[in-house]
C-alpha cells in the first residue's frame, strides 16, 4: 500500500473547476454588455423598457465585479486549491472522509451563496459597498463557506506527511485569513428589523435591509481599507499561490530564489495593508492617513516585483519554452502584467498624480489590466495545467490555447490603452480653466469626448470573452472527447495539435 | 532561516495574521471617535429622504456619480464648497463612490431643482441631449418602501443615537428639529405630508394623483433626497 504513489482525489477540484469557467463566462459577459452600454446608451433598454430596471448599466455593474471577483476568481483560487493543496502536502482527500463531506458542503453552499447574490443584486438588494453589496443574510453565507474553506485547509494541513509548508500553502493560509478579517469588519451591520417602534411594532419593512455599523468618513475608511484589501487577498496573494506552483511544474524548473520568496511574501503582509487609503486621497479622512497611503503604495512596488522577478528568473535559461508552449506564455505574461500593475498602481497613488486619475476610466484599466491579464491568465494557465492531471487526458488543442491567448493579449492591451487614454483626457478636462478662469469644459463634454474611447474598450472586453469562450471548449473537449493518458506527465502538459 | 516556522502551521498563521492586522489597528481605530462627529447644519434625514436614499442605493447611483467635493478649484468652480467630515455623520453607509460617469452630487441640491430631476430622471436626453445615462421611467410606477426607511431611521436613533425629534444646531444659529413618526402609521404620515409638497412641484399627473391617493412612487422620495444634497 504505502510503496504505491499517492491516488489524489480531485472530485472537489473538478466541481470549482466548472463554477469557475461558467461564472467566468457569466460576469465577463455582463462586464462585456455594460462596457457597451456606456458607448451605445441605447442598450439600456436592449431587451424591453420593462426590462430596462435590470438590465441598466447601473443595476447590472456590482453583478459584474461580484461575479468575476467572487464567482470567476474565488472558484479559481478553491479549485486550485483542492488540487495544489494535496500535492503539496503529500496528503490525499480520499484519505479523509470528513474533510471530503466539507469540501463537498462547501461547493454546494457557495453554489446556493453565488444563486442567492445573483438574484438579490437583481433585485436591487444592496449595501452599495463596493465588492460587499450583499445583504446580511448572504454575508452569514458567506461566513459559513469561508470557515469551511479553513477547515479544509487546516485539516488537510493537519494530515499532511510533507512536514514543510510549500510557498503557495503560506499564501492559500494568508488568504483565509485576511479575507476573514477583513470582510467581517467591513460587513458589520445592524439588521433594520432588529428596532421596535415607540408604539412597541417590531421588524418593520424589509427584513434583508441592513444599516451599517459605521458612518460617513469612518465608514469610507473601513470600506477601502477593505476594498483595497480585498484586491490584495483574492486577486494577489492567492494568485501568487498558484504561479509558485503552476509556474515550476508545467516548466520543470525548481524557484529561482527561496530568499526573494520569503522576502516577497512577509513584505506582501506587512505593506500592503497600509495601502488602502489611496483610494481616499483628498478626501475627508485625516491628511496622515493619506499620505500613509500614499508612500506605503510605492514600498508595495518591492514586494510585487520581487514575486515576479523571482518567477521570471525562475525560468532563467529555459526561455525557449515561452516560444514553444502556448501555457507557459500564459503564465510568463501573467506575471508581466503584475508587473506593470503593480507598477501603475503606485504611480496613480501619488498624490499629484491622483489628483488626475482618481474617478476617471484611468483607475479603471489599471483594475483590469491585473485582473485580465495577471488573475485572468495565471487561473486559465493552472487550469490548462490541471485539466490533463484531473481528467488523465491530454489536452485536446495546443493551437486553440495559443489562438486564445493572442486574441485575449490584443484585448487586454486594447482595454488598459483606451481606458488611460479615456481616464487622462477626463481628468484633464475636468481641471481646465479658461483664460478668464472659468471651467473650459462643462460636465457633458467630457463625456462626448470618451465616446471611441468606450467603443474600443468593449472591443477589447469582447476579444477577451470571445478567447474565454475558446478556453471553456478547449477544457470540455479535453475533459470528453479526448486521448486518455496513462501516466501523468511531470511536467509539460500533453496537448494534441 | 523561517524553514522551523514553515513545519508549524498554527504560529505561522499567528504570524500572518498579527502582520496583517497591524495596519488596520493604527490607521482606523484612532480616528473613529473623531470623524463622525456631525458639522453645524447637518441634519439626519426625514423619512421620505431616506427612502429616497434608499432607492438611489438600489440603482446604484453611486456606480457612476460620487459625492465627494475634492479641495481644487475646478472641482469647487463646478459643485461647490468642497466636502467636509462631519457633512457625513448620518451616512449610512457613505456613498462617495469611486467613478465619475457622471457629475459630482454632494451638493446637488444646490443647483438643481425637482422639476429638472422630474424631466432628467424620465428622460435624460430630454435635458442633456448627448447624455450617457439611461432613464429611469419605472421610478414614476413604482411606490417607495417607507417601511423599511422607517425601520432604517429606528435603528440609527437607537443603536447610533442618531437625534431624531430632538433640536439639532443649524448654521444661522437657529434649531431645527427632524420629526420621526411613534409609529408606522405616524411615519407614513410624515413621510406623505413631505410628498406632497415635492408633488406639488412636479408635472407628470399619474405621480400627482397617486400622491393624492396617499401612495408615495420611488421618483418623489429620490428628489426629495437630492434635494436634502447641499
Amino acid at each position: 500500500m504505502e510503496n504505491r504513489p499517492l491516488e489524489y482525489d480531485y472530485t472537489v477540484a473538478k466541481m470549482f473547476m466548472l463554477t469557475t469557467i461558467i461564472l467566468g463566462i457569466v460576469g465577463m459577459a455582463i462586464g462585456v454588455f455594460i462596457a457597451f452600454e456606456l458607448a451605445f446608451p441605447g442598450l439600456n433598454t436592449v431587451f424591453g423598457e420593462g426590462l430596462a430596471e435590470y438590465t441598466n448599466f447601473s443595476r447590472l455593474r456590482p453583478l459584474h465585479t461580484d461575479a468575476v471577483a467572487f464567482g470567476f476568481t474565488v472558484s479559481g483560487i478553491f479549485a486550485t486549491w483542492f488540487y495544489v493543496g494535496q500535492r503539496v502536502l503529500k496528503v490525499s482527500m480520499a484519505e479523509s472522509k470528513f474533510l471530503m463531506f466539507i469540501g463537498k458542503l462547501q461547493f454546494w453552499l457557495y453554489v446556493i451563496g453565488v444563486a442567492a447574490v445573483v438574484v438579490s443584486l437583481f433585485m436591487g438588494y444592496t449595501t452599495s459597498k463596493e465588492y460587499a453589496e450583499f445583504e446580511w443574510p448572504i454575508d452569514i453565507a458567506i461566513v459559513v463557506v469561508w470557515v469551511l474553506w479553513g477547515v479544509s485547509i487546516f485539516g488537510l494541513i493537519g494530515i499532511r506527511r510533507e512536514k514543510s509548508l510549500y510557498i503557495s500553502v503560506w499564501y492559500y493560509i494568508a488568504t483565509f485569513l485576511g479575507v476573514a478579517m477583513l470582510y467581517l469588519f467591513n460587513n458589520m451591520e445592524v439588521p433594520t428589523m432588529l428596532a421596535t417602534s415607540p408604539a412597541g411594532e417590531g421588524a418593520i419593512g424589509d427584513w434583508m435591509h441592513s444599516v451599517s455599523m459605521y458612518a460617513g468618513t469612518n465608514d469610507a475608511l473601513v470600506q477601502w481599507w477593505y476594498g483595497h484589501n480585498a484586491v490584495a487577498f483574492v486577486f494577489t496573494v492567492p494568485i501568487i499561490a498558484m504561479i509558485y506552483y503552476f509556474l515550476p511544474k508545467e516548466s520543470g524548473q525548481a524557484i529561482y530564489s527561496y530568499k526573494l520568496s520569503l522576502l516577497s511574501f512577509w513584505g506582501l503582509m506587512f505593506v500592503y495593508l497600509w495601502a488602502g487609503g489611496h483610494h481616499l486621497l483628498f478626501s475627508t479622512v485625516p491628511d496622515w492617513m493619506q499620505t500613509m497611503g500614499s508612500i506605503f503604495s510605492v514600498i508595495l512596488i518591492l514586494p510585487s516585483w520581487g514575486s515576479a522577478i523571482n518567477m521570471l528568473l525562475t525560468m532563467k535559461g529555459e526561455w525557449q519554452q515561452v516560444a514553444a508552449s502556448p501555457l507557459i506564455k500564459f503564465m510568463v505574461l501573467a506575471s508581466t502584467f503584475y508587473m506593470f500593475s503593480t507598477l501603475e498602481g503606485p504611480i496613480q497613488a501619488i498624490k499629484s498624480v491622483n489628483a488626475i486619475a482618481h474617478f476617471t476610466d484611468w483607475i479603471v484599466g489599471h483594475v483590469h489590466d491585473g485582473t485580465l491579464g495577471w488573475v485572468g491568465f495565471m487561473i486559465i494557465a493552472a487550469l490548462y495545467h490541471m485539466a490533463p492531471r484531473v481528467f488523465k487526458r491530454e489536452l485536446y488543442s495546443k493551437s486553440l490555447m495559443a489562438a486564445q491567448f493572442w486574441i485575449q493579449t490584443l484585448g487586454i492591451v486594447l482595454y488598459f490603452t483606451s481606458m488611460w487614454i479615456a481616464g487622462i483626457t477626463q481628468g484633464m478636462m475636468w481641471r481646465a480653466h479658461d483664460e478668464f478662469g472659468n471651467l473650459a469644459y462643462s460636465f457633458i463634454d467630457t463625456v462626448d469626448v470618451l465616446h471611441p474611447y468606450y467603443a474600443l474598450r468593449g472591443t477589447g472586453g469582447l476579444l477577451y470573452l470571445a478567447g474565454f469562450f475558446i478556453f471553456a471548449y478547449n477544457i470540455y473537449k479535453t475533459w470528453t472527447s479526448n486521448k486518455e493518458v496513462d501516466a501523468e506527465r511531470l511536467n509539460a502538459s500533453p496537448m494534441g495539435a | 532561516m523561517f524553514h522551523w516556522l514553515e513545519k508549524n502551521p498554527f504560529l505561522f498563521a499567528v504570524g500572518v495574521f498579527i502582520v496583517i492586522a497591524f495596519a488596520g489597528l493604527i490607521e482606523i481605530v484612532p480616528n473613529f471617535a473623531e470623524a463622525s462627529r456631525p458639522v453645524i447644519g447637518t441634519k439626519p434625514y426625514s423619512t421620505l429622504e431616506l427612502a429616497g436614499r434608499q432607492v438611489y442605493i438600489k440603482n446604484s447611483c453611486n456606480a457612476c456619480h460620487s459625492q465627494l467635493i475634492r479641495p481644487f478649484k475646478s472641482e469647487t468652480d463646478r459643485y461647490g464648497h468642497y466636502s467636509l467630515s462631519g457633512e457625513y455623520a448620518y451616512d449610512r453607509p457613505f456613498l462617495w463612490g469611486s467613478k465619475r460617469t457622471g457629475p459630482d452630487l454632494h451638493r446637488v441640491g444646490n443647483y438643481r431643482t425637482t422639476e429638472w430631476h422630474e424631466n432628467h430622471m424620465k428622460d435624460p436626453k430630454s435635458i442633456v441631449p448627448t447624455t450617457i445615462m439611461p432613464g429611469y421611467p419605472w421610478m414614476f410606477t413604482t411606490n417607495a418602501d417607507i417601511d423599511t426607511a422607517y425601520a432604517e431611521q429606528l435603528t440609527v436613533a437607537q443603536f447610533f443615537g442618531v437625534p431624531y425629534n430632538k433640536p439639532v444646531p443649524m448654521k444661522d444659529g437657529s434649531t431645527t428639529v427632524v420629526k420621526m413618526g411613534k409609529s408606522i402609521k405616524e411615519a407614513r404620515e410624515l413621510a406623505l405630508e413631505e410628498a406632497k409638497k415635492v408633488a406639488a412641484d412636479m408635472k407628470d399627473q399619474d405621480v400627482k394623483d397617486a400622491v393624492a391617493r396617499g401612495e408615495i412612487p420611488e421618483i418623489v422620495a429620490l428628489i426629495a433626497y437630492l434635494n436634502s444634497l447641499k
